[in-house]
C-alpha cells in the first residue's frame, strides 16, 4: 500500500517536472525562434540577429540542458523515493 | 597525392575498421542481434544514437538546404534536435522499463491485441523502407563523385558493407561500427568548418565565426554582409524567412514529434542496462548531434557567402576546378542566357545562369575553400560513414519488425532462440537488397517521401505510444482507430499535395490551414490524440493486468534486462 502511495506521489512530480521542462521547451523554441523572431531580430547578439541565433543555435543548446536537468532532477527523485534501478 | 589516392586511402581504412568490429561483435543470441545484449555503455549508446539519427540528410544535405534558405531552414535545426527533449523525458525511460525488443512490442503488449501489433508493423515498415532508400542513395553519389564508379557500383559496395556487419553482428555490430562512424563523420564535419570559420573569421569556433566580422577590413559581420549580398542579387534577407509563420511551426513540430517517433531510435534505447542510463545517453546523444547541428548553419553561412564571391558576375573562363568537377556530375549547371561569358546568379530565374543543387554545397566546400586534398577525402568518408551508420540501423528495425514482430509474435510463436536469430538474418539480407534496389532504382517519389516518413512516424507511432504511458485508460480500440486513422490522413495529404496521385498536384494557396505536406504530419497527429481519446471514452477500459503494467513503467526500480519473454 505504501509503495502504491508513493508511487502515485512519485509520478505527480515527474508530471510537474515534465510540464515546467516542456514549457520551457516550448517557449525557447516555437516562442522565441518562431512566434516571436521578427521582434527579437531587432536586437542583436555579436554579428546574430536575436531571434535568428534563437532558431539556428539557442534553441539548440537550450534542448541539451534541459535533458540533463531533467537528468539530475529525476536521480535526485529516484534516491529520495527509493526507485533507483 | 590526389583527391581520389587520399579517397580510396582514408575510405578503404575506414571500412575495414567496421569489418573488423563487425567481426568482433558478432551476435550469438537474438537478444545481442535485437538489443546488443543489453549492456551498452550510456556513452556508446549515445554516440551510436548520434550516428544512427545523423543520416546522409544530416550530413549533406541539411547545411545546403539552409544555405539556399536562410531563416527558412530553421526548421530542420531545431526540428530534428527539439525531437530528443522529448524523446528523453517522454519515452526512452519508460519504454527502457518495459523492457521488450522492438516498438510494435511495445504498442502489441500495451494494448493487448495482435491487430495493434501488425498496424505498428506496418507503420514502422512504411516509415523504415522510404528512409532507408535515400541513404543508399546518398552512398551512391559519393562514389561516384569521389572514387569515379558507376553510381550503381556505388550502392552496391555499400550494400556489401552494410550486409556483413548488420547481419553477422545486429545490434550489438551495429552498436560499436555506428561509434567509430560517429567518430568518423563527426571529425570529416569539424575539421573543414574549422578551417573555413579561420579563413573567413579568423575564428576557430564556426559557432562564433558565423557571428563574427569578416576578415576583409571592411570590419562588417559576417551575417550582413551576407544580407546585403542577397539582397543586391534579389534574393530574401538571409536571416529573414519567407514561409508562412503556420508553415513553419507546423513542419518544426511534425520534425520534432517525427524524430521522437521513429522506431529505429526508439530502439537504441532499449540496449542500456538501467532507467537512468536511457534518460542520460539521451542527453549525450543529443549533445553529441548539436554538434554538429549548430556548426551546420555557420557551414551554411559561409558556404553560401563563399559562392557567391567565387562565381558571381565572374567570367566563366575563370571558374575554378571544382566548379567544372561538379559541372560533370550534373549537380551543378550554367547556362550562358545572355551570351556574356560570365555567370549570372541572381533570384529571377528569367535572368539567373546558375543552378547549384544543395546537395553538393558540403561536398564542395572544401575544394570551393580551396582546402588540401586529404580534407576533402575526409568529408566523402565522413559522408559514407553518416550514410551507412543510418542505413544499419533501420535496416535492424526492418528485419526484427520481421523475424520478432512478424513470424515470432504472430505465426510461429514455438520458433526457437536459434531459429529466430536466423530469421532475424535472412530478413536483414532481404531489407538490404531490397534497399539497394530501390537505391539503384529511385522511384520517383523516394526524395520526396523521405522527408515526410517524419510525418507518417508522427501521425501514426508516437501518440500511440506517449499515450499507452501517460494515459492508462487508453485501450486497444482507441490506440488502433487512432494509429490508422493518423496513417491514411497523413497518407491522403502526401498523395494529394505531395505526389500528385490523386491528380493534379494543387497548388499551395490549396494547403489546409496553408500547412505543407511537410508539416502536415503535426495536423495528422492532433488527429490521432483526439480520435485515440474519443474512441477509448466509448468502449471498455483496459484490463486490470494491462493497467499494472502502465503504473508498472512509470517507476525505475526492478527493471530487467531486455527480454523476449512475458
Amino acid at each position: 500500500m505504501d509503495q502504491k502511495i508513493s508511487a502515485q506521489k512519485y509520478w505527480r512530480i515527474n508530471l510537474k517536472y515534465l510540464s515546467i521542462l516542456l514549457f520551457i521547451w516550448f517557449l525557447c523554441s516555437f516562442g522565441l525562434g518562431v512566434f516571436f523572431v521578427d521582434a527579437l531580430n531587432n536586437f542583436k547578439i555579436g554579428g546574430f540577429p536575436m531571434g535568428f541565433w534563437f532558431a539556428q543555435q539557442g534553441s539548440i543548446y537550450i534542448f541539451v540542458v534541459l535533458i540533463f536537468t531533467y537528468v539530475f532532477l529525476m536521480n535526485r527523485l529516484d534516491k529520495r523515493f527509493g526507485f533507483e534501478d | 597525392m590526389s583527391v581520389q589516392v587520399w579517397t580510396y586511402i582514408i575510405v578503404g581504412i575506414t571500412f575495414a575498421l567496421y569489418i573488423g568490429i563487425a567481426i568482433w561483435s558478432r551476435a550469438g543470441s537474438t537478444k545481442d542481434f535485437y538489443v546488443a545484449g543489453g549492456g551498452v555503455s550510456p556513452l556508446a549508446n549515445g554516440m551510436a544514437t548520434a550516428a544512427d539519427w545523423m543520416s546522409a540528410a544530416s550530413f549533406i544535405s541539411m547545411a545546403g538546404i539552409i544555405s539556399f534558405t536562410g531563416y527558412d531552414g530553421s526548421v530542420y535545426l531545431m526540428g530534428w534536435t527539439g525531437g530528443y527533449v522529448l524523446l528523453a523525458l517522454l519515452l526512452a525511460p519508460y519504454l527502457r522499463k518495459f523492457g521488450k525488443f522492438t516498438v510494435p512490442d511495445f504498442i502489441g503488449d500495451r494494448y493487448y491485441s495482435d491487430t495493434a501489433r501488425i498496424v505498428a508493423v506496418i507503420c514502422a515498415l512504411l516509415v523504415s523502407f522510404t528512409y532507408v532508400a535515400g541513404q543508399m542513395r546518398g552512398v551512391g553519389v559519393v562514389f561516384s563523385r569521389f572514387l569515379e564508379v558507376d553510381i550503381n557500383t556505388g550502392v552496391i559496395i555499400g550494400m556489401i558493407i552494410v550486409l556483413f556487419y548488420a547481419v553477422l553482428g545486429g545490434m550489438k555490430g551495429i552498436t560499436y561500427t555506428q561509434v567509430a562512424q560517429y567518430c568518423v563523420l563527426i571529425f570529416a564535419f569539424m575539421v573543414p568548418a574549422i578551417f573555413i570559420s579561420i579563413q573567413m573569421t579568423g575564428n576557430p569556433i564556426p559557432q562564433l565565426g558565423m557571428g563574427g566580422t569578416v576578415l576583409d577590413g571592411s570590419e562588417m559581420y559576417l551575417l550582413e554582409k551576407l544580407n546585403g549580398l542577397s539582397t543586391e542579387l534579389g534574393f530574401n534577407q538571409y536571416t529573414d524567412g519567407s514561409k508562412d509563420m503556420i508553415d513553419i511551426f507546423a513542419i518544426t513540430l511534425a520534425l520534432m514529434v517525427g524524430t521522437a517517433g521513429l522506431p529505429h531510435v526508439i530502439v537504441r534505447f532499449f540496449t542500456v542496462k538501467k532507467v537512468k542510463d536511457a534518460r542520460k545517453s539521451a542527453g549525450l546523444a543529443l549533445l553529441l548531434i548539436a554538434v554538429l547541428y549548430t556548426t551546420a548553419p555557420a557551414v551554411a553561412v559561409f558556404a553560401r557567402v563563399n559562392l557567391i564571391e567565387t562565381v558571381s558576375d565572374k567570367s566563366y573562363d575563370v571558374m575554378p576546378e571544382w566548379f567544372k568537377n561538379w559541372e560533370k556530375t550534373g549537380l551543378l549547371t550554367f547556362e550562358d542566357k545572355n551570351q556574356d561569358g560570365k555567370v549570372q546568379y541572381v533570384a529571377d530565374p528569367q535572368i539567373n545562369e546558375l543552378k547549384v543543387d544543395p546537395d553538393i554545397m558540403v561536398l564542395a566546400n572544401p575544394e570551393i575553400a580551396k582546402l588540401p586534398a586529404w580534407i576533402i577525402a575526409l568529408v566523402a568518408a565522413g559522408c559514407l560513414a553518416a550514410a551507412l551508420s543510418t542505413a544499419a540501423g533501420l535496416l535492424l528495425v526492418i528485419s526484427a519488425s520481421v523475424s520478432h514482430d512478424l513470424i515470432k509474435k504472430i505465426f510461429m510463436p514455438t520458433i526457437s532462440d536459434k531459429g529466430e536469430l536466423l530469421a532475424a538474418r535472412l530478413s536483414a539480407v532481404v531489407a538490404v537488397c531490397v534497399a539497394g534496389y530501390f537505391g539503384i532504382n529511385p522511384p520517383g517519389f523516394v526524395a520526396a517521401v523521405v522527408a515526410l516518413a517524419f510525418g507518417l512516424a508522427a501521425a501514426s507511432l508516437f501518440p500511440a505510444i506517449i499515450l499507452g504511458i501517460f494515459y492508462k485508460r487508453m485501450n486497444k480500440e482507441g490506440a488502433v482507430s487512432g494509429m490508422i486513422v493518423g496513417i491514411l490522413f497523413m497518407l491522403f495529404y502526401m498523395a494529394k499535395f505531395k505526389l500528385g496521385w490523386l491528380g493534379d498536384i494543387p497548388p499551395a494557396s490549396e494547403w489546409w490551414f496553408g500547412i505543407s505536406p511537410e508539416g502536415f504530419g503535426s495536423v495528422a497527429m492532433v488527429v490521432n490524440l483526439i480520435v485515440s481519446v474519443a474512441v477509448s471514452r466509448f468502449t471498455a477500459a483496459p484490463p486490470h493486468e494491462v493497467q499494472e503494467i502502465v503504473e508498472n513503467i512509470r517507476i525505475p526500480s526492478g527493471v530487467g534486462a531486455a527480454s523476449s519473454s512475458h
